[in-house]
């Protein structure tokens, strides 16, 4: 049970290179913010728009390869999809819905309709069996969506952004439902996603996707600890340097020296978390080793914290108390002094 | 939705849309009024008018049945395929809705006559003349109601939403299952709109079919014609069919007033 | 104020609707003629030469089948004068008090069978019009020429299967000029007039009905001077010989 993917194509704007790998014993991610071509990549694998280079191949059957000619109709390949706003057939019941795999196959009507039964007990949705999709709930349609697409028992379950169509009040039920729907599932389950949460809670692998190729890849805990593009430090929330290390100095790309605690050498990522980095009206003396000038930009007050946007030859965000912001006056902008402990960058290989 | 206000209408507004309504509805009036309602029952069962009817109706449903043989294939067409030239082709198969009928009956003649381009070769090869014949009724009909219908398929095609088929087809639908159990019935209504439109069409054509079929009584002598004939004969009765054909388009009309006013 | 008045005469003037100086002739004016389809280009002859008879005056024709024109008169259509292709349509007009004065024949016509030109089919007589190979059309049933050619075909005891009823015999003329037809029976005048598009086989005396044109006055027109003089002048040498010179015979 394996999926190999290496999909190479041009949309428009779009320039898409990707190359991953998935079992079934995973369910992975792939996250990215919009645009980054996330539900592109999914409809390449459902054959919906061709490659120009790469190949794509399911339990060693070719499903695509441009340079050999291979091209299986998305109709042939053995796949279930559930789409961003679900499509849901308007003019068909739920249980038409969830059986159009069934006979479209060519399995007879009463077989067909019994297995769509099957499914909707399992999704707790018998009772909607000949309702039309239009007097359903959003959580309740997102059921029949993937009731839909798992009826015809695909080795390759394909979910584009899942929950997006979701009101934030339903959207973690949803969730939690959908993780133990997921897990049942014995095929290849790969969903394409921008929210950070819903990767994370689902997901076993997260790929990052920007801007057509892959960043990063790794269990949602690796992804977090060590952010490898500004992305994925955004979502996490943490600032994120590169640069060439050496003796305990990290030359930054953009300028500037860090010092860092790790005898670390090369090229490097490092992390500094908000919370490690101190604000001071006046030059601070003391045992920090980074010490640096900079312009407080803004606040945002989130909760019981503080986070000062200071820009200088280091741009980066600090994590205060909005105590500390009223004392420094640090709303009312100006110079400010900010230090940050070596022993506190993190430094990994790049 | 809210209830549209009632606005004040503008007196030199009110007044030209008054005299806009009552030049339409005048005439209408005038037919209904001088119908000899007496000798309707007479007329509409003389032999002459009840051919006439017969042959209207099946000559104006087999006009329709052949534009949805062939309109909604062509609708598909420029509503899903890119190629050069459809604009202009586009615009050939509707002329006939903005053309004058007798100029459509000429142009068949030009190409199915007996000395047309096709009709030639039908005459000499096969024997088969179109021109006088029920066929050619039909023809003469299609030929100015198919564009209708390929219009109303078009646009309804074109509202539809293609992921509707994309979806079916990763549930492992074929291309002609996608379209007999989605694209189909998705625009069911805009099919059945177009059928009514170019039906209604077919039932009143005129100027094509006198010239290009001829006018022969249980033959190609449809209702339209008969008006026109009795009008010299015996004028009641061409009353009596007028007010048949007005009741018909009068129900077309307002069966599908939603659908061409376009509401959702 | 004043410059405006005559600019707006000037206008006036211009357009026309300043009546012309009144000429001695009180037949001067707009004319109305409703004539049957056969007299088409025989009248629009004698128009000219109406014209020229009386300066001043403006024929007009409204050339259709006779039923049409009857119906067109009996629903208040306004005409001057009326010319209708046989007796019981004007005898309708009549009855309908439509007419002002008693109708005169002014004109004979005989029918003559049109087919395409050079003869195709070689069709050589009534009896041809018969064959499986010949594609028969005449005019509807109420029109005069297709009485009259029912006449001529009872003479001679043959029962061609007309595949279309035209509403008038230009109908007829134009589609066997088309060659969509292959024959029909017309008047030795539309025969004529459309020579060289259609050639014509000639019916014998024996069979051939005389069909007698009639013309009235209408009893509601504008301009009853007119009519009376346009009456007279088809009646007239002048009238006469522009109806003779398109194959008319006297009445």
């Amino acid at each position: 049970m394996s999926l190999a993917a290496e999909v190479g194509l041009q949309l428009g704007r779009l320039r898409l290179d990707v190359s991953l790998a998935a079992g079934g014993a995973e369910v992975v991610a792939l996250l990215g913010p919009n645009g980054a071509g996330k539900t592109t990549f999914l409809r390449a694998l459902a054959g919906l728009v061709p490659l120009d280079a790469g190949r794509v191949e399911l339990d060693g059957v070719t499903f695509e390869d441009p340079v050999r000619r291979v091209f299986v109709p998305t109709e042939r390949r053995p796949i279930g999809v559930v789409f961003q706003d679900y499509l849901l057939f308007p003019h068909l019941s739920v249980l038409d819905n969830v059986a159009f795999g069934l006979r479209s196959r060519g399995t007879g009507r009463k077989t067909a309709d019994g297995r769509a039964r099957d499914w909707l007990e399992r999704l707790d949705l018998a009772a909607y069996a000949t309702a039309r999709p239009d007097s359903l709930s959003g959580g309740q349609r997102q059921r029949v969506a993937l009731a839909r697409a798992l009826a015809t028992d695909p080795r390759l379950l394909l979910l584009d952004e899942p929950l997006a169509a979701l009101d934030a009040s339903t959207r973690a039920e949803v969730r939690r439902d959908l993780k133990r729907h997921l897990a049942s599932f014995e095929g290849i389950r790969l969903l394409v996603t921008h929210d950070p949460l819903e990767a994370i809670a689902l997901a076993d692998r997260l790929v990052v996707l920007e801007s057509g190729t892959v960043t990063q890849s790794g269990t949602p805990a690796e992804v977090t600890a060590r952010p490898r593009s500004q992305y994925v430090a955004d979502l996490v929330g943490v600032n994120l340097f590169r640069g060439a290390a050496a003796g305990g100095v990290l030359s930054l790309a953009g300028g500037g020296l860090l010092a860092v605690a790790d005898a670390a050498a090369g090229d490097v990522f490092a992390v500094v978390h908000p919370r490690a980095v101190a604000v001071h009206r006046q030059r601070p003396e003391g045992s920090p080793r980074n010490v640096w000038r900079g312009r407080a930009e803004g606040v945002e007050l989130a909760g019981d914290r503080a986070r000062v946007r200071v820009s200088g030859e280091i741009s980066l965000v600090a994590e205060v108390t909005p105590a500390a912001v009223a004392e420094l006056a640090l709303a009312a902008g100006g110079e400010v002094w900010i230090s940050v402990k070596a022993t506190e960058v993190a430094v990994y290989p790049a | 939705m809210t209830r549209p206000r009632r606005e004040r209408v503008p007196a030199a507004l009110g007044m030209l849309a008054g005299l806009g309504a009552a030049f339409f509805i005048l005439p209408l009036a005038g037919l209904l009024a001088r119908a000899p309602w007496g000798d309707a029952l007479t007329a509409l069962s003389a032999p002459e008018t009840l051919e006439a009817l017969r042959l209207s109706l099946v000559a104006s449903l087999t006009a329709t049945a052949v534009s949805l043989l062939l309109g909604v294939p062509l609708a598909w067409v420029y509503a899903r395929v890119e190629f050069p030239g459809r604009n202009l082709l586009r615009a050939l198969t509707t002329l006939p809705m903005v053309l004058p009928p007798v100029v459509g009956g000429i142009a068949l003649l030009l190409a199915f006559g007996r000395r047309g381009l096709l009709g030639m070769l039908l005459e000499r090869g096969f024997g088969i003349t179109l021109p006088f014949t029920t066929a050619g009724v039909v023809m003469a009909e299609t030929f100015v109601s198919m564009p209708f219908l390929v219009l109303t398929v078009e646009a309804g095609l074109r509202s539809l939403d293609s992921r509707y088929e994309e979806a079916a087809r990763t549930l492992g639908a074929g291309r002609w299952t996608v379209l007999g159990r989605v694209t189909l019935p998705l625009i069911a209504p805009s099919l059945f709109a177009g059928a009514v439109l170019s039906w209604a069409r077919a039932l009143g054509e005129f100027g094509a079919t006198i010239t290009f079929a001829g006018n022969f009584p249980g033959r190609t002598q449809t209702m339209p014609l008969a008006v026109y004939l009795l009008l010299e004969s015996r004028p009641e009765a061409s009353f009596i069919l007028s007010l048949v054909l007005l009741a018909v388009s009068l129900a077309v009309l307002v069966g599908l007033r939603d659908r061409w006013l376009g509401s959702p | 104020m004043r410059r405006f008045f005559l600019l707006a005469l000037a206008a006036v003037s211009a357009c026309g609707s300043v009546p012309a100086p009144v000429s001695p002739d009180k037949a001067g004016g707009d004319l109305s003629v409703f004539a049957a389809a056969s007299l088409t280009e025989a009248f629009k002859a004698a128009g000219t030469g109406f014209k020229a008879a009386h300066p001043g005056s403006n024929p007009t024709f409204n050339f259709a089948g006779t039923p049409t024109l009857l119906t067109q008169l009996l629903q208040g259509a306004g005409a001057d004068v009326f010319a209708s292709a046989d007796q019981p349509n004007m005898q309708k007009a009549v009855d309908a008090k439509l007419v002002a004065g008693a109708p005169r024949v002014f004109a004979t016509n005989k029918l003559e069978i049109v087919v395409g030109a050079g003869n195709p089919k070689h069709i050589s007589g009534l009896a041809d019009l018969a064959r499986a190979d010949v594609l028969y059309i005449t005019e509807a049933p109420d029109v005069p020429a297709a009485k009259y050619a029912a006449q001529a075909l009872a003479a001679a005891g043959v029962k061609p299967a007309p595949r279309s009823l035209e509403a008038d015999v230009k109908g007829v003329v134009s589609k066997v000029a088309l060659g969509e037809a292959d024959a029909g029976i017309v008047y030795v005048t539309d025969v004529r007039a459309a020579r060289g598009r259609v050639s014509g086989v000639a019916i014998p005396d024996a069979q051939n009905p005389r069909a007698g044109y009639l013309v009235a006055e209408v009893r509601a027109a504008h301009n009853p001077y007119g009519a009376r003089a346009f009456v007279d002048y088809l009646l007239s040498a002048g009238g006469q010989q522009a109806l003779q010179g398109f194959g008319f015979t006297p009445p």
